[in-house]
């Protein structure tokens, strides 16, 4: 049992290593012997302008940049393109824009080498100073090669500061996350049913306040307020209008399951239809100017929603553990059938749970409002996070939950830090979430006989 | 109105390529949900590994045609296998998290701009359909009178409509075989075919492999058809809207995915045209207030919404299904 996750991840990373593109021609570069053929071509050079594809090389001088701070075009540096056999397919001088465009035969490995001589007075090669690059073509379209010019290294802050500055960011998404899960968690507990519809009643909080703001014109804290007793009465609706009548009728998990998925259809459709596609803005808060605390940047707003997020965590755990629709609720997650026949009235409890699950989602999406802004898909974005911070956690524990959100808030603001690409930081959460699956399936509170 | 163009509209989506990946893509999934139990949310991540398999083999890596099918046919098999071995011992929903979640990873690593030379970042690939389309034999387009087909569309439609017989008569050939009555009683009761000996975690696994073959032929018809290979294409709404095609026919019905397909894309593309038809022109029907022609297209994803929560509510089994066939719970 413990041999095969490792077996799987090192495939996995075997997988990766082959996804790595080009980098096994570095080694192919061919001996540079040929600075002379690149001032007078001695073969008469084919015409490839007909192939589709090309070398694309703009130089700019980044020392020398235009009022508008557009770096400066280097023009009349002769650029070579050979190919994997040595052989001269092309040579031309930079324009008068910096640019060159030098058609070749087709896909392949091609060297592009810069004539240094040719460069002006003042432009030098910044960065590694390579005169020579290998690059894999494999695409019909242009081909851009890149030769620093006049960088004077820009300094970027330490690692320490930026590791500082993406914990906070992703203590911040964790609590936003942390809220809507709670709320996730509380509806699997006692019902069983995975909500595929609860990205939607994030994006129901955010939208919420919008209206507030922006139809009554009420200030944003005032509407955030609305939004959130607004999100719990919709929970309660919700709860008597179709899940309630589908308890009673006997409906199974998976069907359930499904006509969430539909619900979440109908739902996004409707904000769509109703909002627009496009990112709208709240009247207050939207670009408030960040303060220093020691060397990490936080604007009020953000430390704003940390501390709602937190005390209103707090207050729900609290309630949760002493008041009496708590334990009830908590009873119900445990065993329905016993919590039923020892006098608890379950549906009722179950409608409460329903109203605050969605009231916390609904307080996600006003608080992810104030930070990003409004949109129609904004929670359905952040619904893949959250299922792998309540499964990481334990599917249907409350303290998992906080625990799993946290960490998938801090992982996904943090990997671009360890060399995880910055447009695919959403990778890393989901990726954990499947490894969690393979090692720990009941998550790192949950009891093992919950999953069988 | 002119209702010519609605049924043009309307029948050529429910006959044409579109509704041949959706057919080809919920017989996998009938595969799965319909006679596993597998509650796969991940159909358009196999679709993707074997469209991009393909589409990565001949433009970027320069193999032949056929070794490329081969490769994007093997890609669902392989991605089976890291799927099911974490998920496939746990409860229902646990697959449905990790398929999904899989799903999104699939497409956001395709799509992302650091893997711009193996897949071609958002603008995907193109390219690597010549091969089929040299096979075309048909010279010219056909006119039925309401509906007309290019040539391409007319090759496209031929081999489409092959491969959903082919996949269809393989679905009813094995699921009357024994091993098709084992997934069929793993469905029902895990346990007790535990109890009778099977090994019920190699079924599964078996079965979510030939779903997600099928998968991947809808992946790889899919992007031969329109000749090029977007990541975006593959996103989850696909996968909720093949199993919306596969609930309207009825799941565990060989037939029910086909018959879901060509009505969920007859009804898709007919409300699409009649929508715009009435928010369109100078004095549209509709007055602005209520209706732009950008919300008439998104009025159709309302009703598939809609109708997707009622059709589970009060005829869970669909048009052809069996009512006793799909009281599934999950455990």
């Amino acid at each position: 049992m413990h041999r095969r996750p490792v077996a799987l991840l090192a495939a996995m990373i075997v997988g990766l290593l082959l996804l790595a593109p080009g980098t096994a021609h570095a080694d192919e570069t061919p001996a540079p012997d040929t600075p002379s053929t690149a001032a007078t071509p001695a073969t008469p050079i084919d015409d490839f302008s007909d192939s589709g594809y090309s070398i694309a090389v703009t130089l700019r001088n980044s020392a020398e940049r235009d009022a508008e701070g557009v770096a400066a075009p280097v023009p009349g540096v002769t650029i070579t393109v050979t190919d994997a056999d040595g052989q001269l397919v092309g040579s031309s001088p930079t324009g008068e824009d910096g640019s060159v465009n030098i058609p070749i035969p087709g896909k392949g490995d091609y060297t592009v080498e810069l004539d240094t001589s040719t460069l002006p007075e003042g432009a030098t090669l910044s960065g590694a100073a390579e005169t020579s690059k290998t690059v894999p073509v494999r695409l019909k379209a242009p081909k851009a090669v890149q030769f620093q010019i006049g960088v004077t290294g820009i300094q970027g802050p330490g690692f320490g500061t930026e590791l500082a500055q993406s914990l906070v960011n992703g203590l911040k998404i964790g609590l936003i996350i942390a809220l809507a899960g709670l709320g996730l968690s509380l509806i699997f507990g006692t019902t069983g049913l995975t909500n595929f519809a609860h990205g939607e009643l994030i994006t129901f909080g955010g939208i919420a306040t919008f209206v507030f703001n922006r139809g009554f014109g009420l200030p944003v804290i005032a509407a955030g307020a609305c939004a959130f007793v607004a999100a719990g009465v919709f929970g309660w609706a919700q709860d008597k209008a179709i899940w309630g009548p589908l308890r009673r009728r006997g409906t199974g998990i998976i069907a359930m399951m499904i006509v969430t998925i539909g619900f979440a259809l109908l739902l996004r459709s409707i904000f769509q239809y109703t909002f627009g596609g496009s990112t709208r803005t709240l009247s207050e808060y939207v670009a408030q100017r960040s303060r220093e605390y020691g060397s990490v940047l936080i604007a009020d707003k953000e430390i704003g929603i940390m501390v709602v997020a937190v005390v209103v965590i707090t207050i729900t755990c609290i309630a949760l553990a002493r008041t009496r629709m708590g334990k009830a609720m908590r009873a119900v997650a445990d065993n329905p059938a016993l919590s039923a026949s020892s006098g608890l009235r379950v549906d009722n409890v179950i409608t409460n749970v329903w109203l605050l699950g969605t009231a916390l989602s609904g307080l996600a999406g006003v608080l992810l409002a104030i930070d990003q802004q409004v949109k129609f898909d904004m929670g359905f974005k952040l619904l893949l996070l959250i299922f792998a911070a309540v499964t990481l956690g334990g599917l249907g524990t409350i303290w998992g939950a906080l625990i799993g959100s946290l960490i998938i808030g801090i992982v996904s603001e943090c990997g671009p830090l360890f060399g995880v690409p910055a447009s695919i930081k959403d990778v890393g959460p989901l990726l954990i979430l499947i490894l969690i699956l393979l090692v720990r399936p009941q998550g790192i509170l949950g009891r093992a006989q919950r999953v069988g | 109105m002119d209702f010519g163009q609605v049924l043009d509209a309307a029948l050529s989506a429910g006959l044409g390529t579109q509704a041949i990946v959706f057919a080809l893509a919920a017989i996998g999934l009938n595969v799965h949900f319909g006679y596993t139990g597998l509650l796969n949310f991940g159909q358009s991540g196999f679709m993707a590994v074997a469209a991009f398999g393909l589409a990565a083999s001949v433009t970027t890596f320069d193999l032949p045609f056929v070794l490329g099918i081969l490769i994007a046919l093997a890609m669902p098999v392989l991605l089976a296998i890291v799927l099911g071995v974490p998920t496939l011992r746990l409860r229902a929903d646990y697959l449905a998290i990790a398929t999904i979640a899989a799903s999104e990873v699939i497409r956001l690593v395709l799509g992302a701009v650091e893997f711009k030379d193996t897949f071609g970042g958002s603008n995907g690939l193109t390219n690597f359909a010549g091969a089929y389309q040299k096979l075309n034999p048909y010279n010219e387009r056909l006119d039925l009178g309401i509906v007309s087909f290019t040539r391409n569309d007319l090759w496209s439609i031929t081999v489409g409509w092959t491969l959903v017989a082919l996949s269809c008569l393989v679905v009813w050939a094995l699921m009357r075989s024994p091993w098709g009555r084992v997934l069929r009683s793993i469905r029902e009761d895990e346990d007790a075919v535990r109890s009778l000996g099977k090994n019920v975690f190699s079924y599964k696994m078996q079965a979510l492999m030939l779903g997600g073959v099928f998968g991947g032929i809808a992946g790889i018809f899919h992007i031969l058809k329109q000749a090029s290979a977007v990541p975006t294409d593959f996103n989850t709404t696909f996968t909720f809207y093949a199993y919306a095609a596969l609930l309207i026919g009825g799941a565990a019905r060989v037939l029910g995915p086909v018959i879901g397909s060509i009505i969920f894309w007859f009804l898709v593309a007919g409300l699409g045209s009649i929508f715009d038809q009435l928010t369109k022109g100078a004095d549209p029907f509709m007055p602005e207030w209520l209706m732009t022609d950008t919300q008439a297209s998104l009025v159709r994803f309302i009703v598939l919404g809609l109708g997707l929560m009622l059709l589970m509510i009060f005829r869970p089994q669909g048009i052809f299904g069996d009512r006793r066939e799909i009281a599934i719970d999950g455990r």
